[in-house]
């Protein structure tokens, strides 16, 4: 590239605290950036990309230090010059989009005092034309009312628009770099393209360098120029997008890519008594209805996938069906018999045959309990095991999810990674043999090697067990690789359901094609096409 | 000069005090093994210190009679004898010897202390977490009930409570408990509240559980380090309780050694700059400082901070 570089990273260590060690989180990394240029960092996580994108700004986080390496911003060492200076640069030359906008802000004051910061503390423009600045750039961020929507508070705008006035923020300086944290992991797909779109055009708008940070490969595929893979620290490989993604080099990145190809066979439909039938529910807290006559067959051996935005009442559908929130009208089918709509009035058996695995393992797993009690207790409590009978069930319920029970058996869950405890809770849901499990966005807080594997175990499971499940998802690549009917559903009611198959051919539902054109693809052109049909066919972003 | 040599004092005692907790820790290392020997070696100096000494007022509690040169109340000579033999600590305002009464006072208020503390805790924090895991009414009952308590001073509550019931030591224990069980019953709720809606609470429900599983193997282990931390300080202030109501003259009765009324017993010698009533009050400073130090490296392991 013939732009001048901006920002230098040489042999890079970073270390973190442990008790009284230091263990390294960065083991020696370069990096290269050009002015106006963008450079993707991808990896899982644990591999260091946040640490990496907060060195850019010579910034680490408490109990972290920097142990070795340079960095050298446009002539600037970073980490020789003094903290007022690096100060002086955060903020006006080097900015920060972290990744939930909504826990970033302070929700005590309108959006734009807090936009107005930044330029006045570095004396670029008095008050005034920072507020008017604001406008022009809440323009260019394709916010709705950009004169007005400044005087609002955090929680008065959606998480979409939040992101993208963070990115204003980080703007208002016009800073020559701008690190981007996951700026779009916490959205849905469809918001997320919005937040996509506009952070690409004003990055090109201003010229400005950008280190994008995420563990989507299909949406850093649409923002960098350039790759750069990560793995425990290490730099595993770094390319043009464009080569990167025909021919990566290296295993680790072709896993990476091959993880999206999962698909489950299409299976001979049933008939028959389905196991869980949902039949016209209508629910709703307080006065406000979240569902409306919603109704769906899930059968045994198959998974019926629940598809929507955030609030489209998916997991208000599994709390009916779980017990704990009765409906207006309408009633859950268990088997053909009509099960109580309040759980408390269910008797254990009914209680056992459904099952529940949720989507954040760390606060489904009582943290104070060590496995033994976690997976034993429902074995203990539905099926009467004591004693030499009941761990011998915890091992082979262990061995079924893969983990070795000796060395597991009698560690808590702070000693497990994110996707074993996950594997522990389709434990404790196996260990009361259940006939159906709702599984509420198992695999959306997990990397997407681990989220393949925790895919694969549910898979294999469902044929040695015979289970039904119904898989809450807003991922549509997860629906490909596991489901066999599909439930689409929005603001409440479902909008179009039927086998996975008929579902991703058209015709669509329009909700369902706006859903289904929404996923990234892995091809670099893919949001440029999208927003150009989208403007063609006047359906906007 | 005189600051001078109080620094002095000072420094000289903290460093024995961190000294003796270091050789106390260095022999609990040679006996004991494994998990154990693991969590003693983690213990910084301040909290081997503070283990030290509540073993040692543990072992003068049980072993009073055996350690006190004469008996509880026996009047042994003249009254306010200065220190020296066979009183070492001089005689009271009875003529009891001072040291058999600090001793036997170990036993009186650490013990009676302790039982207090443990009463306040078992019914608050029980009653807390389930009015947190079961809310409505009852949490609305409990709620008020201890609101209305709260509202009342402490000590003019007690005082009342105290004349109302008739001074033993069986009611004061009673009195103190019920007080110091709403302050617990607050911290439990306000805690359990943030553990009753994570998600394992919520399968352990869907699950079948009874209430008393939920709050004794789902919700305590969790609430357990703010309660624990709660306990030492709770302790020191039924302590002090005691030791006021006593002073007071509505505390543990005469001829019973306590810490409290010795030092109202004896508080002319100030005047004359005799320290001998500080003892006792000593006494208490350094057992709350004890158990403070204990429960702060508890605290420190539950949390899992990294300092």
């Amino acid at each position: 590239m013939s732009k001048p570089v901006l920002l230098t990273m040489q042999d890079i260590h970073i270390e973190g605290q442990a008790g009284d060690d230091w263990l390294p989180i960065i083991k020696g990394i370069d990096l290269t950036l050009h002015k106006g240029e963008v450079l993707g960092l991808i990896g899982e996580s644990g591999a260091g990309k946040s640490t990496l994108g907060l060195a850019a700004m010579g910034f680490v986080r408490d109990g972290c230090r920097i142990s070795g390496g340079s960095i050298n911003f446009d002539g600037i060492d970073l980490l020789e010059t003094g903290e007022t200076e690096r100060r002086a640069l955060r903020g006006k030359r080097i900015a920060y989009v972290a990744q939930s906008a909504a826990a970033s802000f302070n929700p005590a004051h309108r959006l734009i005092d807090q936009y107005a910061e930044a330029p006045v503390v570095h004396e670029v423009m008095s008050r005034e034309q920072a507020e008017k600045d604001a406008v022009d750039l809440y323009r260019r961020m394709q916010l709705p009312n950009p004169g007005e929507i400044g005087f609002r508070y955090p929680h008065q705008v959606s998480g979409g628009q939040l992101q993208r006035a963070m990115t204003a923020m980080a703007m208002s300086c016009r800073p020559d770099l701008i690190v981007f944290d996951e700026p779009t992991t916490a959205l849905d797909v469809t918001t997320q393209i919005e937040v996509l779109a506009a952070i690409r055009d004003i990055v090109a708008q201003f010229d400005t360098a950008a280190i994008y940070i995420t563990h989507d490969l299909a949406v850093v595929a649409q923002m960098a120029d350039r790759i750069k893979v990560l793995l425990r620290g290490d730099e595993v490989e770094e390319a043009d997008t464009r080569t990167m993604l025909s021919a990566p080099r290296h295993d680790y990145t072709k896993t990476l890519w091959a993880v999206r190809s999962l698909a489950r066979p299409a299976q001979p439909p049933v008939s028959g008594t389905p196991v869980v039938s949902v039949r016209n529910i209508t629910a709703g807290y307080g006065s406000a209805l979240v569902l409306h006559d919603v109704s769906f067959d899930i059968h045994k051996r198959r998974t019926v996938a629940v598809v929507g935005e955030s609030g489209s009442g998916k997991s208000t559908a599994a709390r009916v069906i779980t017990g704990l929130l009765p409906p207006r009208s309408g009633e859950v089918m268990f088997e053909g018999k009509a099960l109580p709509a309040d759980y408390r009035k269910r008797s254990r058996d009914q209680l056992r045959q459904a099952q529940m695995i949720y989507q954040m393992a760390d606060t489904a797993l009582n943290p104070k309990l060590r496995l033994r009690e976690l997976i034993g207790r429902p074995a203990q409590m539905y099926l009467g095991l004591q004693g030499r009978k009941l761990t011998e069930r915890i091992r082979d319920l262990l061995r079924l999810i893969e983990l070795e029970p000796d060395e597991y058996i009698d560690r808590l869950p702070s000693e497990l990674s994110g996707g074993q405890k996950q594997r522990i809770g389709i434990a404790r849901a196996l260990a009361a043999e259940p006939r159906f499990i709702i599984c509420d966005e198992v695999t959306s807080a997990l990397d997407q090697i681990v989220a393949e594997g925790i895919l694969r175990l549910l898979g294999k499971l469902q044929e040695e067990f015979d289970l039904a499940y119904m898989f809450i998802t807003h991922d549509l690549a997860t629906v490909k690789a596991i489901a066999d009917e599909v439930v689409v559903m929005q603001n409440g009611r479902v909008v179009e359901a039927g086998p996975k198959d008929a579902m991703f051919e058209p015709p669509h539902d329009p909700y369902t094609e706006l859903l289904l054109s929404s996923v990234p693809e892995m091809d670099p052109d893919w949001l440029t096409g999208l927003l150009k049909a989208r403007a063609e066919k006047g359906l906007g972003t | 000069m005189g600051a001078l040599y109080i620094l002095l004092g000072v420094a000289v005692a903290v460093a024995l005090a961190l000294a003796s907790g270091w050789l106390f820790r260095t022999l609990l290392l040679a006996v004991t093994r494994g998990e154990s020997r693991r969590v003693i070696a983690s213990a910084p100096l301040t909290a081997s210190f503070g283990m030290l000494v509540i073993l040692l007022y543990i072992l003068i509690a049980f072993l009073a009679p055996v350690l006190a040169p004469f008996a509880e109340r026996q009047v042994v000579g003249g009254q306010y004898l200065p220190w020296g033999s066979p009183y070492w600590l001089g005689t009271d305002n009875l003529g009891r010897d001072m040291l058999t009464r600090l001793l036997y006072g170990a036993r009186n208020t650490v013990g009676i202390a302790f039982a207090t503390t443990a009463l306040a805790f078992v019914v608050g924090s029980l009653l807390g977490l389930w009015a947190a895991m079961v809310g409505g009414w009852i949490d609305q009952v409990l709620g008020r009930l201890v609101d209305a308590l709260m509202a009342i001073p402490a000590l003019i509550f007690s005082l009342l409570l105290l004349t109302i019931f008739g001074t033993s030591v069986v009611n004061m224990v009673l009195v103190i408990a019920t007080i110091d069980a709403t302050r617990v019953f607050r911290l439990a709720r306000a805690v359990a509240q943030g553990i009753v809606v994570m998600d394992y609470i919520e399968a352990a429900k869907l699950r079948g559980e009874g209430t008393f599983r939920l709050i004794w193997r789902e919700t305590l282990p969790n609430a357990l380090a703010p309660l624990v931390a709660e306990f030492g300080l709770r302790f020191c202030f039924v302590f002090l309780m005691i030791s006021a109501l006593s002073f007071l003259g509505l505390g543990i009765q005469p001829p019973l050694a306590d810490w409290g009324s010795m030092v109202r017993d004896n508080a002319t010698l100030i005047n004359f700059g005799d320290i001998t009533p500080l003892l006792p009050a000593g006494a208490i400073a350094l057992l709350t400082v004890a158990v403070n130090f204990v429960v702060d490296w508890q605290l420190h392991r539950a949390s899992g901070l990294k300092e």
